[in-house]
C-alpha cells in the first residue's frame, strides 16, 4: 500500500473512532420486543402457580410470571393462566393433585419470594400431579435488582427436571442492530437475556459490525467490524470492555469461530489471495491455515469433536457446506439438495448440521442428519439467515425479513415456530446464542 | 527581409496554438497562410484578426504538416473526451452469485486503467458488493471476489497494483433498499472510489 493510502486511512481511522463509542461500561439498549407466533401441539401443560411474596419486591415483572413466560416462549410447555386456576398454593402442602388432574395439568410448580435486607430468597418446589411426587425442591437467592437472573434460574431447573435437558433460559444473545438515520447507519452490537430483556450496547459504530462469537465461557465476543474503513476482527471481554483487534490483514478478515478451549479462533483471511479458512492461536497469534483452493473458503465452524470443522465452499460452482475432520482431512461434501446452502452451525450431539438453504427462490433454515444424510427445511419464511443454536440443543435462533427489516425468530430445533423479537427501533441481525456458564 | 529558422519555428508554434485553440476555423486559417505564403516575401502582421506569416518553399511543408497534426490532436481530443465521458461511470453490475466482468464494463474500464497509468498519482479504491440473499459471510466473500476481478483488468490494461485497494462490504450497504430484483441488480455492484 502506498504513503498516500496510509494517511488516509489514519486520517479516517482517528474520524471514525471520534464516531464511535467503545462502551465500557454498557449503555442501556433498546430492548427487544417479544411476539409469540406459534405454540408447538405437543406443548406440556404446566401451572406456574403465582409465588407468594413477602417484603418489597422489585417494580419488574413478577418472578413467576417471568418463569411462565419463560417456559411458553420454549414452545415445549403450555402453562395454565393463573386465572384458571381452582387455588394459589405456595407449598407442597397446600397442593390438591385432584385439582390439578381435573385441570389437565402434568406439573405444577409453587414457590414464595422474599426480600432479606435486598436480596430475594426465593423457595420453589416442582411436582408431577400424576405420580403425586415432588421432582424438585430449592431455595435460591439473588440480589433484588436481578429478579429476572432469580427467575431465569428457576426455570433452567423446571425445564430440566421435566426434560432431561439442562435449560437455556439464563444464557445470553448477542446480535447486531441497525438504525437507518438520516445521517447515516447506526450499527450496535448488543447483548440481552434470551428473551430479549436487560438488553446491553457493546459497540457502536457508523460502519458495519457482523458475526458476533461467543467464547466457551461465554467472557468473550469476536466480532468482525469495519470501524476503520475495512473488516477485521476483534475480541471484545464484556466484563471490562478491553479489546483486542487479532486480525487486519489486507483482505477479508472474517467469520470468526472460537475453538473448544477459547485458545484460538477459526477465521476466513484473504490475505494469500482468496478466502481460506486459518485458525489463529490466540496467545502468539500464529496462523495455520487448513483450506486451500481457489474457490471461496469461508463460514467455519467447529463439529461437536471440536477437531473437525465444518465451512461452507463454492468450489462445486455454488455454496455448499462441507467438513474437514481434522486438520490434515480432504473436506468432504456435506449438502446436496439445492444449488445454495451456506454457513453451517452444529449441535453439542453432532447428529445435525444447520445452515441457510435456498430452494425455489426462498432462502430458509435447514438442517441434515449427518447419519442418514436426511435434509429437513425448518422455516417458512423468505429471506432466512444467520442460525444459531442453544447451547442446550433444543432451540434455533435466527433472523428473518419482517415488513419493517430484519427481526430475529426463535423455533424449536425440530422447526415448531416459538417467538419472534423485533428490534423495537430499527432492524435486528446476526444473533448468536451464548454458551450455559455454569 | 526573410524571417530566421527560429523565427520561423515561433511562428508556427504561435499558429498551432491558435488553431489548437479554435479548431472549427482551422480550415480558414490554412487558407489564409497559403495565401501569404504564395508571395516571395514575407510579412508578418495581423490580418482581420488572423496571424498572418508568410515563408518560402519551407512553409508548404509546415502547412501540410499541421493539417496532419491537427487531425491527429482533434482525434486525440475526441478520444481523450470519450474517455473522459465513459471515466464518469464508475459502477459496475455483476450476476447473481458471479465475478464475472460484464461485456459492456470493459471499455469503461480499460479507460479508467488508462487514466490510471497515465496518473501515477492518482489512487483508487475498489468496493465490491453483493445483494442481501444468502449469508453475510459468503457474500463478503463475494463482494472481495467482485472487486478483485475488477483490479486486476485494471491491473492488465495498466494501471499499477499499488495504485489499487479494494475492500468488500459484502450485503451492508446496499446501493438501493428494497427485496426486488430491480434492487437486487442494483446492489450487486463494484464502485471505483477514486482519491
Amino acid at each position: 500500500m502506498t504513503n498516500r493510502f496510509n494517511l488516509s486511512r489514519n486520517r479516517l481511522l482517528t474520524l471514525v473512532f471520534v464516531m464511535m463509542s467503545l462502551l465500557a461500561t454498557p449503555a442501556v439498549g433498546n430492548e427487544l420486543l417479544i411476539r409469540i407466533t406459534e405454540g408447538a401441539d405437543s406443548a406440556i401443560p404446566i401451572s406456574v402457580v403465582p409465588f407468594s411474596e413477602s417484603g418489597q419486591m422489585p417494580a419488574e415483572e413478577k418472578v413467576s410470571r417471568i418463569i411462565q413466560n419463560n417456559l411458553q416462549m420454549s414452545g415445549e410447555f403450555n402453562p395454565l393462566p393463573p386465572e384458571q386456576m381452582l387455588s394459589l398454593p405456595s407449598e407442597g402442602s397446600e397442593v390438591f393433585f385432584r385439582d390439578w388432574r381435573l385441570l389437565g395439568q402434568r406439573y405444577v410448580l409453587v414457590g414464595q419470594v422474599r426480600n432479606e435486607g435486598g436480596t430475594l430468597q426465593a423457595q420453589y418446589e416442582l411436582y408431577d400431579v400424576s405420580q403425586e411426587k415432588r421432582l424438585v425442591g430449592a431455595t435460591a437467592s439473588a440480589p433484588a435488582s436481578a429478579s429476572r437472573s432469580l427467575a431465569h434460574h428457576i426455570s433452567d431447573r423446571v425445564y430440566e427436571a421435566v426434560t432431561g435437558v439442562p435449560g437455556a433460559f439464563s444464557t445470553r444473545l448477542a446480535y447486531v442492530t441497525l438504525e437507518r438515520r438520516a445521517d447515516g447507519p447506526l450499527y450496535r452490537l448488543q447483548v440481552s437475556d434470551v428473551d430479549g430483556k436487560r438488553a446491553r450496547i457493546r459497540l457502536e459504530s457508523a460502519e458495519p459490525i457482523l458475526s458476533p462469537a461467543w467464547s466457551p465461557d461465554g467472557k468473550k465476543l469476536a466480532y468482525v467490524s469495519f470501524e476503520t474503513g475495512k473488516p477485521a476482527i476483534y475480541v471484545h471481554e464484556l466484563a471490562s470492555g478491553e479489546r483486542q483487534r487479532v486480525a487486519d490483514f489486507s483482505g477479508l478478515n472474517s467469520a470468526p469461530a472460537w475453538s473448544e478451549d477459547g485458545g484460538s479462533l477459526l477465521m476466513t483471511l484473504s490475505k494469500d489471495g482468496n478466502a481460506e479458512i486459518y485458525r489463529m492461536n490466540l496467545a502468539n497469534g500464529d496462523l495455520k491455515r487448513l483450506t486451500n483452493h481457489w474457490s471461496i473458503d469461508t463460514e467455519p465452524t467447529y463439529d461437536h469433536t471440536g477437531r473437525g470443522f465444518f465451512f461452507t465452499s463454492d468450489r462445486s460452482g455454488g455454496p455448499q457446506i462441507y467438513h474437514k475432520a481434522s486438520d490434515g482431512a480432504e473436506p468432504r461434501r456435506i449438502t446436496f439438495g439445492s444449488r445454495y446452502n451456506a454457513r453451517p452451525r452444529t449441535d453439542s450431539t453432532g447428529d445435525y448440521v444447520y445452515y441457510v438453504h435456498q430452494r425455489e427462490g426462498a432462502f430458509n433454515i435447514a438442517r441434515t442428519n449427518l447419519k442418514t444424510g436426511n435434509e429437513t427445511v425448518l422455516t417458512r419464511t423468505e429471506s432466512d439467515e444467520s442460525p444459531s443454536l442453544s447451547p442446550n440443543g433444543r432451540m434455533l435462533i435466527y433472523a428473518t425479513e419482517s415488513g419493517q427489516g430484519s427481526v430475529l425468530t426463535v423455533i424449536s430445533a425440530e422447526g415448531g415456530a416459538a417467538y419472534s423479537l423485533p428490534a423495537s427501533r430499527g432492524e435486528v441481525r446476526d444473533p448468536a446464542w451464548s454458551p450455559i456458564v455454569r | 527581409m526573410k524571417m530566421t529558422t527560429p523565427h520561423k519555428l515561433v511562428a508556427l508554434i504561435f499558429a498551432f496554438g491558435l488553431m489548437a485553440g479554435c479548431s472549427s476555423t482551422g480550415d480558414t486559417m490554412d487558407q489564409d497562410g497559403m495565401e501569404d505564403g504564395s508571395g516571395s516575401e514575407t510579412t508578418s502582421g495581423q490580418q482581420g484578426g488572423s496571424t498572418v506569416f508568410g515563408g518560402d518553399d519551407g512553409s508548404g511543408v509546415s502547412s501540410s504538416e499541421m493539417t496532419d497534426q491537427q487531425r491527429r490532436e482533434a482525434e486525440a481530443r475526441a478520444e481523450r473526451a470519450q474517455e473522459q465521458a465513459m471515466r464518469e461511470i464508475t459502477t459496475f453490475y455483476f450476476d447473481f452469485d458471479t465475478s464475472e466482468i460484464k461485456q459492456e464494463a470493459r471499455d469503461v474500464l480499460v479507460a479508467h486503467a488508462r487514466f490510471l497509468q497515465a496518473n501515477p498519482g492518482q489512487n483508487v479504491r475498489i468496493e465490491g458488493h453483493a445483494d442481501e440473499r444468502g449469508t453475510k459471510e459468503y457474500n463478503l466473500a463475494l463482494g472481495e471476489r467482485r472487486a478483485n476481478a475488477v483490479q486486476r483488468f485494471l491491473v492488465v490494461n495498466g494501471a499499477a497494483r499499488g495504485q489499487t485497494e479494494t475492500v468488500s462490504y459484502g450485503e451492508e450497504k446496499p446501493a438501493m433498499m428494497g427485496s426486488s430484483e430491480s434492487a437486487w441488480s442494483q446492489n450487486r455492484r463494484v464502485e471505483l472510489m477514486f482519491q
